[in-house]
């Protein structure tokens, strides 16, 4: 089978969803035998302008530039994968959405808050068509393989559509609710094995939420532990901000 | 001469192999330089305009995402500041566990950076997928040295790339006897790759150029190599607490970059491997000062590619200290009396009030500085992180302005490649990370 050539595009993001792929080890290696990676600026100074295989696209689009960049890359390219949160669901950029954006480049830059143009974040499938989604804030390296195996054969990959709970269960975690913690598990899709539980920390929402989340049964936990809707909100505005924009905008 | 006459104009676009995006143009007129600068392009983020708002508790998981390459080190000052506002101390077995965090981050971060960003260089090729087929065994050696790192903050935190269990107040899970064991194996049986790497680095020939400028870092007054903690220290002889960061740092924008400038006592100052080795040598582990005479580096050196090298003694340092301290808790054991949950204080069981807090920590790359101003609810009001490429770019773009005429009026004057191929080096030697800074690099010639 030939290699597919496979490019690395990093837009308005920490960088850290690639920096997973390095973290593969020797195996990585494995991974390199059977594609091409033509271009991936943060590792390598060759570069790539011809038509693309497979682009896998870390960032979310936070200006005018990066969105124009992003749709010549989709142009070319036969697969867009969009790469982490800040790709998939806008991540963390999406916070400043909550603000004016005139006041927060003040905020930040001061005076010269003029050189420094912004608009609101966006994930890369408010943008472009995207193919396949690999989640998480960092991804969580087996679901990339998993991904990367589906691509590499041409059938679909579909994100798990029910809560962190049903993984955190079967990882034998005490509930954070039951340790008086809010956690955002019961409305966050899966697929990360309840990484951040497993560690002792709560869920906060990076792989999104699900389509079709049991507000009743949510409402139902969070008003048995007397916790305020609005502290929920605010929390999954860490993440999900952005899955407001499709509302405002079609 | 001809050279007298040599025009360049180099613009150097999305700059490879470092963090980010930043581009590198130069300008220069018949023999004269007339531009060089180091423009900063990425996007801005705004983080410190989306912390306000949000809980104090919040902040070492949101600032963690500021950088995937120094996740831990951003966590670590995050907490550090936060703690320091709202007035509580860690425990000392809180403390070095941090310290051992520290350790791994700056010892994976240089990793990458000698082995996948500066050595294609000096290999003198692209990048390190060549490398595959013609050094197999050195790449091998690389991943397997970035995954052990990895492997151990997995251990530690829950991963490297946004650590999970470090939040304020300490640690959401404690390591069990198994665990020390298992991070213990892990990087003793890293130490014949540290001195392969040693031995391969000391091989290679690192660019000659010089600039006397000003270093900082934190110091103290122990005999511990200050990395978690210290006052401000710079070679020209200054001494701050961290509260006076500001006075420290000097922030000032300029128009090409998304990217704030500092200056201390001088136009500009340097931070990083280099800058620590330069101010805390003394305090290095015997391992560490043994690579640096290998090297046949010695404080004070003011070569900037040396930054590698000095990388590469703070590693050999990093891996024996964080040895040892895991050796101390397989000995003395771990209290899990002091394993906390969630930093979300929703049961209040940290005390909060209105205050200021400040966290410096010495990152992979220098110093970095995290701020943060709460009210009497914990909410952050206002937040200033101040990253430690900031803080370098201006060094940089000074350097760049001494090196292009000197590569310029040398005997064989270099052509447009050569030179755009030495100022990538510098840059990257600095090993920037443009994603915190905001994002970096473009070189431009044009001809």
């Amino acid at each position: 089978m030939k290699r597919p050539k496979t490019a690395f595009f990093d837009l308005s993001c920490c960088e850290g969803c690639q920096l997973q792929i390095a973290n593969f080890g020797e195996s990585l290696l494995d991974i390199l035998d059977i594609i091409d990676v033509v271009e991936f600026r943060e590792v390598m100074s060759e570069k790539w302008d011809k038509e693309i295989d497979m682009a896998i696209i870390e960032g979310s689009v936070t200006d005018e530039h990066a969105a124009e960049r992003l749709k010549r890359i989709r142009e070319r390219s036969k697969i867009v994968i969009a790469y982490g949160s800040c790709a998939t669901i806008g991540g963390v950029n999406g916070m400043k959405n909550s603000f004016d954006l005139a006041e927060i480049r003040k905020y930040v830059y001061g005076d010269g808050y003029k050189f420094f143009p912004a608009a609101k974040t966006k994930a890369i499938h408010q943008v472009v068509k995207v193919d396949y989604f690999v989640n998480g804030c960092p991804i969580y390296p087996p679901e990339f393989e998993r991904v990367l195996k589906n691509a590499l054969q041409g059938i679909p990959y579909y994100v798990p559509d029910y809560a962190v709970c049903v993984e955190c269960k079967l990882n034998e975690n005490v509930c954070m609710y039951d340790r008086g913690i809010a956690c955002l598990g019961p409305v966050t899709r899966a697929g990360c094995n309840s990484w951040c539980i497993n560690n002792g920390n709560i869920c906060y929402g990076c792989r999104g939420i699900v389509s079709n989340p049991n507000e009743k049964g949510m409402k139902d936990v969070i008003s048995k532990y007397g916790i305020d809707m609005g502290f929920i909100v605010n929390k999954m505005d860490m993440y999900n901000k952005c899955r407001e924009l499709k509302h405002e905008e079609d | 001469m001809k050279k007298i006459k040599q025009s360049m104009n180099i613009n150097v676009e999305y700059l490879t192999r470092v963090e980010g995006h930043g581009n590198i143009v130069v300008n220069v007129k018949e023999g004269r330089l007339q531009e060089c600068r180091l423009d900063i392009v990425e996007s801005p983020r705004f983080f410190e305009g989306i912390l306000r708002g949000r809980s104090i508790f919040e902040a070492q998981h949101i600032t963690s995402r500021i950088c995937g390459i120094c996740a831990c080190g951003h966590s670590l000052a995050s907490i550090q500041a936060a703690e320091d506002a709202l007035g509580i101390a860690p425990s000392a077995q809180t403390v070095k566990l941090r310290k051992l965090l520290l350790h791994m981050e700056i010892l994976d971060s240089h990793i990458l950076h000698i082995y996948l960003l500066a050595a294609p260089d000096l290999l003198g090729v692209k990048s390190f997928i060549p490398l595959i087929e013609t050094h197999n065994k050195v790449v091998r050696r690389a991943l397997r040295m970035k995954k052990a790192c990895n492997d151990v903050c997995g251990v530690l935190v829950g991963r490297h790339v946004h650590p999970i269990s470090a939040i304020v107040g300490g640690f959401t899970k404690l390591p069990k006897q198994k665990d020390l064991n298992a991070m213990h194996n892990t990087l003793t049986g890293m130490r014949p790759d540290m001195e392969a790497t040693i031995d391969l680095i000391s091989k290679l020939k690192f660019p000659e150029f010089e600039r006397d400028t000003e270093y900082v870092a934190l110091v103290n007054d122990g005999n511990e190599y200050p990395l978690l903690a210290g006052d401000i220290g710079s070679t020209d002889g200054v001494r701050m607490n961290k509260r006076e960061y500001r006075k420290a740092t000097n922030e000032f924008i300029v128009p090409h970059s998304s990217a704030k400038h500092t200056k201390l006592s001088r136009e500009s100052y340097a931070v990083g491997a280099l800058a620590r080795f330069n101010l805390n040598y003394e305090k290095l582990h015997p391992n560490a000062k043994e690579t640096a005479s290998v090297l046949g580096m010695k404080p004070k050196c003011i070569n900037p590619y040396l930054n590698t090298a000095a990388q590469l003694i703070e590693s050999a340092h990093c891996l024996e200290d964080a040895v040892a301290i895991i050796e101390d808790f397989q000995n003395s054991g771990i209290d899990y009396s002091e394993e906390i949950t969630v930093g979300l204080n929703e049961q209040k069981k940290i005390p909060v009030k209105a205050g200021n807090g400040v966290g410096a920590v010495e990152v992979p790359r220098g110093i970095l500085y995290h701020n943060y101003e709460i009210d009497e609810n914990g909410v952050i009001v206002n937040a200033d992180c101040i990253i430690p490429t900031n803080q370098n770019l201006n060094n940089i773009e000074r350097d760049m302005h001494k090196l292009v005429p000197e590569l310029l009026s040398q005997n064989h004057a270099k052509s447009e490649e050569e030179v755009t191929l030495a100022l990538e080096m510098l840059v990257r030697a600095y090993d920037p990370c443009i994603s915190c800074s905001t994002h970096m690099i473009k070189v431009g010639f044009v001809c």
